[in-house]
């Protein structure tokens, strides 16, 4: 149990720049989950961390003490890979105890850590048997055990659910949560998953090709996007991006498809984009005429695909919609998000800054981007 | 699946079955008749049962003056193990070397292993015979498996059995402490366990029928090998014990066959069961 730190830290293969100047500060006890985009660094940043790569620059410190030139063995933390990673030869007990036996525990102290571990998991009955007798699942859980058993300062989970089915990737994402709560360790998180990242984490870090683009609590990142990709990237279906121009002194916009939406509060600017999530589009309304491509009934509710003047739009309305060439939609103003036509990023209203959240209470957690 | 057994295949099946072991059946009639009987053409598919004595006379005694015939299987299995192993010990570690470890030319040394599989004993007889004649061993039993371990077909194999080791499994014993030598011994030998017993029958039946280098290093008849004897028993024509050779072929072939039976268990079970 641990806090982490991480300052300036940078990656380059060869001429490729992975990562650009990191600074991260993680609470003991923090969950902190990484996600974006494949191809985005957050793999590397997990695997600078875990100590597998090299850093170009920049450190890393891990309950203070400065880790980066340590082997990964000697930082005492401990990972879940992707795919598990699991001794094949090795049954569920010799691939928890093997890092004990190597850092030379009595053998009555590593039967109790695993036997513990088992019984955490709920893999008491399976600890002689080989992992390709497991399903994946309970792979997953002897990964965890494998973590769990070192007393690690630190966890670092390289995307563990990703090889799982979709029913028990909620499963195991509940158990993680849970795990690690009731563990109380400090953790990292990688996914490319949003609906894992807003579940697990105290705090979300969105990486965009190897920058920071916004490090805050999910409902925050959720609420308050730093920029046009951060809004894309969280929620689904994905947010509708309408270009338009600051028009009214800034209390309205008037978008390039015609209408003029209202705002609620006075921003600043010329060229914007306006952001407003499907399930913030109202049936009725009289703001947007959209031309419908596509209906998906859903049960609860319906997706609408359509066009406004050429521009995708997506409608998520409750309960089931009868099929129209046209629909008219309204906008709910007090969830339109604005952002800078030109840089992408958040126009924040001009008379509405007290609302910054910090969920973690360690001071790093406002609802703002960082770095770029 | 059809009901109706597919005549055609088992007849192909039963015609090359026979093909392989027809010879084989040969011998051992042989081995059981009169040397005579041979010599003059009258070979009999029917073994005289009554004649089995010839292979206690061989084992104990050999014939024509040779090295009793177990002696001869004695150097020929030490020979064949010191071979099968000591290649099996040598290209793992080469290999180990050149997929795990970063360190300057590593590829123009895994290139010049690759280029000695021009290079077999026959080619470079001479250079080795005074190689072995300069460390004095010369009529030695290390002289006449030693100089055979360097293997770059093995090299070769274990790079790529190596090679599909995944990255992760690596980078998990990493983070577990385990150093090198800790990995190849806890996880890279067992997670290769399959192909190693592959590749040990196969070294191991290359030893044994190794011909030209045991002719030349060791002139010694206390050295000779099963190969070697067979073809001194043979001698001058008119006075070979055929009866005697064949019995001595015969047991020639059973150290190979029992080689491939008993690891056959071992690498069809790793390959069937492995986790790829």
């Amino acid at each position: 149990m641990a806090t982490l730190q991480i300052q300036g830290l940078r990656k380059s293969f060869g001429a490729t720049e992975v990562l650009r100047r990191i600074d991260l500060s993680l609470a003991d006890g923090e969950m902190l989950v990484i996600v974006g985009a494949s191809g985005c660094g957050k793999s590397t940043l997990l695997r600078l961390v875990a100590g597998l790569e090299t850093p170009t620059g920049g450190r890393v410190l891990i309950g203070g003490r400065d880790v980066t030139a340590l082997d990964p063995a000697a930082r005492d933390i401990a990972m879940v890979f992707q795919n598990y990673a699991l001794y094949p030869h090795m049954s569920v007990f010799d691939n928890m105890a093997y890092g004990l036996r190597i850092r030379g525990l009595a053998r009555a102290d590593i039967a109790r850590r695993v036997e513990a571990a088992a019984a955490l998991l709920g893999l008491e009955g399976l600890l002689g048997r080989k992992p390709r007798q497991l399903s994946g699942g309970q792979r997953q859980r002897v990964a965890m055990g494998r973590a769990i058993v070192r007393e690690p300062k630190l966890f670092l989970f390289d995307e563990p659910l990703s090889n799982l089915d979709a029913k028990l990737r909620v499963q195991m994402r509940a158990e993680i949560r849970r795990l690690q709560r009731r563990l109380g360790v400090t953790s990292l998180y990688v996914t490319h998953d949003q609906v894992e990242a807003m579940t697990l984490g105290d705090r979300l870090l969105i990486l965009h090709e190897g920058r920071p683009a916004q490090l805050a609590t999910p409902l925050d990142v959720f609420e308050r996007p730093a920029d046009t990709y951060v809004a894309g990237f969280v929620g689904s279906p994905t947010m509708n991006f309408l270009p338009g121009r600051l028009a009214r002194d800034g209390d309205a916009v008037a978008l390039d498809a015609g209408p003029l939406v209202a705002l609620p509060h006075p921003c600043a600017g010329d060229r914007v984009i306006l952001g407003i999530r499907p399930e913030h589009l109202t049936l009725g309304g009289t703001d947007l005429t959209l031309t419908v491509d596509l209906f998906e009934p859903l049960g609860s509710e319906t997706l609408i695909h359509g066009r406004v003047a050429g521009t995708p739009v997506v409608v998520k309305a409750a309960g089931v919609v009868a099929p129209a060439e046209t629909v008219m939609v309204g906008v709910q103003p007090a969830h339109c998000h604005l952002f800078d036509a030109a840089s992408g990023r958040r126009v924040e209203s001009t008379g509405d800054m007290e609302s910054t959240g910090n969920g973690t209470g360690n001071g790093t957690g406002n609802g703002t981007g960082i770095g770029a | 699946m059809r009901a109706r057994p597919d005549y055609l295949a088992h007849a192909v099946l039963c015609l090359g079955v026979a093909l392989f072991a027809l010879p084989v059946w040969l011998v051992f009639a042989g081995s059981t008749q009169d040397s005579n009987a041979i010599m003059r053409g009258e070979l009999s598919l029917v073994p005289d049962l009554s004649n089995l004595g010839v292979y206690a006379r061989v084992l104990a005694h050999g014939s024509m003056g040779t090295q009793p015939v177990w002696h001869m299987l004695m150097i020929s299995l030490g020979m064949a193990l010191g071979v099968a192993c000591g290649k099996i010990a040598i290209s793992v570690l080469s290999a180990y070397a050149v997929v795990f470890f970063r360190f300057p030319c590593r590829h123009a040394a895994f290139w010049l292993i690759f280029i000695t599989l021009m290079l077999p004993v026959e080619v470079r007889i001479m250079p080795t015979y005074a190689v072995m004649a300069d460390f004095r061993l010369i009529n030695t039993f290390t002289g006449l498996w030693l100089p055979l371990i360097a293997s770059a077909t093995a090299t070769l194999l274990f790079r790529q059995v190596f090679t599909a080791i995944p990255d992760e499994l690596v980078e998990a014993a990493r983070m577990d402490g385990a150093g090198p030598l800790r990995f190849l011994r806890d996880i890279a030998l067992p997670v290769s366990a399959a192909n190693i017993a592959a590749l040990f029958v196969i070294l191991f039946v290359l030893g044994w029928n190794q011909y030209l280098w045991p002719l030349l290093v060791a002139t010694n008849p206390d050295l000779d090998t099963i190969v070697i004897g067979i073809v001194k028993m043979i001698g001058v024509e008119t006075e070979t014990d055929w009866a005697a050779v064949m019995a001595t072929a015969v047991l020639a072939l059973l150290p190979p066959v029992v080689v491939v039976v008993a690891m056959q268990h071992w690498f069809v079970a790793g390959l069937t069961e492995g986790e790829k």
